[in-house]
């Protein structure tokens, strides 16, 4: 019974797969639920702004948005690349 | 006054209509006059499933008309006198469905009854979202497999914030993880999400888990709802799932793997 117990345990447990999976995955899903519907045409803008005057990558950029109590906040975070200056 | 229940999920598929024949025939039978509504409008099944598809006159799209009033479209159920089905259309689609319709409704049952147990169709779209829009509580009812937990979670956010319980800043809906299709053994043996995974994922109270039962398709041939088969586990899962939701403490049951035979007795006894 034991020695089953332990093959069965070696393998792949997929339950414990679904679970780990789920949990990232609703807690994306909660974080972005309220988020406006604005954001990502925000986001493109700002990155056609930033893109006039640094050479960024498309995914330099992240904007998220966090609702606590009565407070909204936008989080904008651009990564610069070492040689900023176009 | 009556309270809005709503029976949702998110997902087709898992056991709605089940759920709220069994759960409304439970309330009825403890002596609570309930009316179960059929939200599903243009594929009712609720009718089917409650035995009483032959004497569906008129629906709700038709009361939502004034084409019949409320008391003439409402089915008085054969088994317990305390119940009643008002059963959705077949052949109008969803758009028939008002939301000042459904509260003048609900508003007039409120009056009258107890408990008003709403089916709620599958998706998140106009149906559901007018099932659940005036609830009081709320039944998620979830099968331990990755889909219908993530649409049971999307669904939570909605009755989070596109009621009118949440539009109005009232107290929340009281939300409910109802459990069902388990399968002890297949948790076991770790093929299939565990009560605690779906509780620990969705952080909610667990009123109840059903498991997978033959007894739902045998009940649901006969017209008959599960939760009068008394014998059957699935029935009995159902009368705990009433009786807690009415307050009464009683201990999960059909979580762990059901003692194999006589061979399997005997070596348990102590
Ligand atoms: N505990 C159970 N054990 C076995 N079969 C079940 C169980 N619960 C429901 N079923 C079966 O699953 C199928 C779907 O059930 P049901 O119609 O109640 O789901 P639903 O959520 O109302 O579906 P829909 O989203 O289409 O309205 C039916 O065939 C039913 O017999
Ligand atoms: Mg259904």
């Amino acid at each position: 019974m034991s020695l089953l117990n332990y093959f069965r345990s070696t393998k792949p447990n997929s339950a414990s797969v679904a679970k780990d999976r789920l949990q990232i995955l609703v807690a994306h899903e909660r974080a972005t639920r309220n988020q406006p519907s604005y954001l990502p045409e925000l986001q493109k803008e700002l990155l056609a702004v930033i893109q006039k005057y640094v050479n960024v990558n498309d995914d330099a950029i992240t904007v998220s948005f966090e609702q606590e109590d009565n407070q909204e906040m936008l989080e904008l975070n651009i990564v610069l690349p070492e040689e900023s200056t176009k | 006054m009556g309270r809005i229940i709503v029976i949702t999920s998110g997902k087709g598929g898992v056991g709605k209509t089940t759920t709220s024949a069994a759960i409304a025939m439970g309330l009825a039978k403890k002596g609570h006059k309930t009316v179960v509504i059929d939200f599903d409008v243009g594929l009712r099944n609720l009718d089917l499933v409650m035995g009483c598809e032959r004497r569906v006159v008129y629906d709700l799209i038709n009361v939502i008309n004034e084409e019949s009033s409320l008391n003439q479209a409402l089915i008085k159920d054969k088994r317990c006198n305390q119940l009643f089905i008002l059963p959705a259309s077949q052949t109008r689609d969803k758009d028939a469905l008002s939301q000042e319709g459904i509260e003048k409704i609900l508003n007039q049952l409120k009056k009258e009854f107890k408990y008003i147990v709403c089916d709620s169709p599958a998706g998140i779209e106009r149906g559901a979202q007018l099932a659940m829009y005036f609830a009081d509580d709320a039944f998620v009812v979830t099968n331990p497999e990755v889909s219908s937990v993530r649409d049971s979670d999307r669904m939570l956010g909605i009755l989070a914030s596109k009621s009118q319980r949440a539009e109005n800043d009232e107290e929340p809906i009281q939300e409910y993880l109802l459990l069902s299709r388990y399968s002890p053994s297949r948790v076991k043996m770790g093929e299939m999400l565990s009560v605690e995974d779906v509780q620990e994922i969705l952080s909610m109270d667990l009123l109840g888990v059903v498991p997978e039962s033959q007894a739902v398709l045998n009940a649901s041939n006969k017209g008959i709802p599960v939760i009068l088969d008394e014998q059957s586990d699935a029935g009995q899962a159902y009368a705990d799932i009433v009786a807690r939701y009415l307050g009464e403490e009683r201990e999960h049951r059909f979580i762990d793997e059901e003692k194999k035979g006589l061979f399997g007795k005997l070596f348990r006894s102590k």
